[in-house]
């Protein structure tokens, strides 16, 4: 099996390694913050980070260097930078580890963050679910304070960086960033209309940078190492650096990976999930989160970046790979997905708020063999009209668990519906009644 | 008044934010942990500390799914049922509870100790099919050792079956 160096989780996977300040200033920590306060100006970190081809690890793949770029210099207020750490893809389970095993890591790159954009604040945004986290973050907040890290006079330079842990109340959405800016304002958490994009309206209409937590915690690295040598990583030009994989589903060992973007399906399934759990084979498999539209067996060959996946029809997203054994209802399959999009639409869009329910209907009714002939258009039909609708992405990401089902495996709504009708014949005579 | 007696802690929270309406969830969270569910009269609290309408704190209250609105048993059993647990079994994780407590989705045990939910994805996805007890994850449940975890909390309020620090898979050892 081929082997790569870890970047992220080399730390942690150390026996021993307890994510304690002492732990992580000995494998080198704060290193990078202490040469961008010394020896940079925010504007070189933004250049080596641009250099280094970083893109958001949150889903969508925005190169964070241009983000931070998007700053407006001479801004007379406040700045933000906001950590998403409300990590809630169905499938994604990287940046629990991320925070729980190695909070310093993330912690580091916040700090250079807040330098390069000039933000004296940053709040940390985790799920309301993640008590622990959010505890072991406290924790580290308090080493990184006493230690002059973090706070008042950073290291020394006469710098403010003081850093938040704000606790979410359950709901997926904000993890959109501007659902995240609104729920941290202690408002619902509903998406904002963009433009103005929150590098120029964002926290309080500050100007304010959001960053998932692998984006984060791949900082440091890039300053300590260099940006060439981020961008030598995975494959370059446009899918720079690892990715932490997470692995969830019909696989002998589910968990996380970090591998080099460009590794294929096969071999995240295969060789370093150790295949599937039972003899069965794969019929499918979910290559980036809830969001991402199914994939096929015949799709295992792709390299898992940016670009490889989207041409597949997909995309990496959170690079949560779930992954369904021969035997798996397809039908099904995308009804669990609807359910979960059902259940967290925030409910500002129409056709969102009332796409997500009918299509959970319509799917249920299928799938309890009650389906009707015309069901599978009226899928199609609200499968075109909700995604470009909305304020935000989720109305693209609620449709694509059925889209893609209905794509590869139409045969099996049929089926179902062949069923229904055959077990429960309807009455083609309607009777009318005239006075 | 709820408040009052943690008012070193309300105040360290309002320090955080320049805004003060930013400091509800962070109070609703409090209310939640010291009554085990949000009350009226803890709303109305927070409405008068963070100068908002009772309506708005309600307004907000309601959009957030972890805050309850009643007062629920002393473990709060939440269940992920989301695809990737499905795949691996919560369907029967659900069924044990229900078994052995005798309660439904949505229910609470007559002697007050559990309630049982069923949730959307709580981020476990490789470790399912697992449930969040109050604070806390339990992962990889079989039905013997989920019922463990119940007679465990039952009996002791505490369980040392829940996860710590999250990593998986474990690193092999060398």
């Amino acid at each position: 099996m081929a082997t790569y160096e870890k970047i992220l989780l080399k730390n942690m996977e150390q026996p021993g390694y307890t994510g304690s300040l002492a732990d992580y200033e000995g494998t080198g920590g704060y290193k990078a913050l202490r040469t961008v306060l010394k020896d940079m100006q925010p504007d070189q970190v933004i250049e080596v980070v641009k250099k280094s081809g970083l893109r958001g690890r949150g889903g969508a793949g925005f190169p964070t260097g241009v983000k931070w770029g998007f700053i407006p210099k001479n801004h007379p207020g406040p700045k933000y930078l906001c950590c998403n750490a409300d990590e809630s893809e169905p499938g994604t389970f990287k940046d629990r580890q991320l925070m729980e095993r190695d909070p310093h890591q993330m912690l580091e790159g916040m700090a250079i963050t807040c330098f390069a954009i000039g933000a004296q604040t940053a709040y940390i945004y985790i799920r309301g679910e993640f008590r622990l986290g959010a505890k072991i973050l406290e924790q580290a907040l308090q080493e990184a304070n006493a230690a002059g890290y973090l706070g008042g006079n950073v290291l020394g330079s006469g710098l403010t960086i003081n850093i938040f842990v704000h606790l979410g109340a359950g709901a997926y959405i904000c993890g959109e960033e501007t659902a995240l800016l609104e729920s941290l304002e202690g408002k619902r958490g509903m998406p904002r209309f963009k433009p103005p994009f929150p590098a120029t309206h964002g926290l309080y209409q500050n100007p304010t940078v959001v960053n998932n937590v692998e984006t984060m915690a791949n900082v440091p690295h890039i300053i300590n190492r260099g940006g060439e040598w981020f961008a030598s990583i995975g494959s370059p030009p446009k899918s720079c650096g690892t990715r932490v994989f997470c692995l969830s589903g019909h696989v002998k060992r589910p968990g996380n990976y970090e591998a080099p973007m460009g590794i294929t399906f096969r071999e995240l399934i295969y060789e370093l999930g150790g295949g599937m759990r039972s003899d069965k084979p794969l019929k499918a498999f979910i290559p980036g989160g809830a969001s991402a539209p199914f994939l096929t067996p015949d799709h295992l060959d792709v390299k898992m970046d940016f670009e490889s996946v989207a041409l597949a029809g997909s995309m990496l997203g959170s690079g949560g790979v779930t992954v369904m054994e021969e035997g798996t209802n397809m039908v099904w399959a995308a009804l669990r997905l609807m359910e979960f999009f059902y259940h967290e639409s925030c409910g500002k869009c129409t056709p969102c708020r009332e796409g997500t329910s009918w299509l959970v209907q319509t799917l249920q009714r299928i799938w309890n063999k009650r389906g009707r002939p015309e069901d599978i258009g009226v899928l199609d039909e609200l499968c075109g009209n909700i995604p470009g609708r909305t304020v935000c992405a989720f109305g693209d990401a609620a449709v694509s668990p059925i889209v893609s089902t209905l794509h590869h495996w139409r045969g099996e709504y049929e089926a179902l519906i062949r069923e229904a009708q055959e077990t429960m014949p309807r009455n083609k005579e309607i009777p009318v009644f005239s006075n | 008044m709820l408040f009052e007696r943690f008012k070193k802690e309300v105040d360290a929270i309002l320090s955080r934010y320049p805004v003060k309406r930013s400091a509800l969830l962070p109070l609703l969270n409090l209310a939640q942990r010291e009554e085990g569910f949000v009350s009226e009269s803890a709303m109305q609290e927070i409405a008068k500390i963070l100068n908002l309408t009772p309506a708005q704190v309600f307004e907000t209250v309601t959009f957030y799914t972890m805050f309850n609105l009643k007062p629920i048993g002393k473990f709060h059993l939440q269940v992920c049922k989301s695809l990737m647990c499905a795949l691996v079994g919560s369907d029967d994780l659900v069924m044990w509870i229900q078994k052995k407590l005798g309660i439904a989705q949505g229910q609470t045990t007559a002697d007050n100790i559990f309630t049982l939910s069923v949730v959307e994805c709580l981020g476990s996805c490789g470790t399912g099919p697992m449930m969040q007890v109050n604070d806390d994850y339990y992962e990889q449940l079989s039905e013997e050792k989920v019922g463990r975890v119940l007679d465990d909390l039952k009996r002791d309020g505490t369980c040392s079956l829940k996860t710590g620090p999250f990593m998986y898979p474990q690193p092999l050892a060398k």
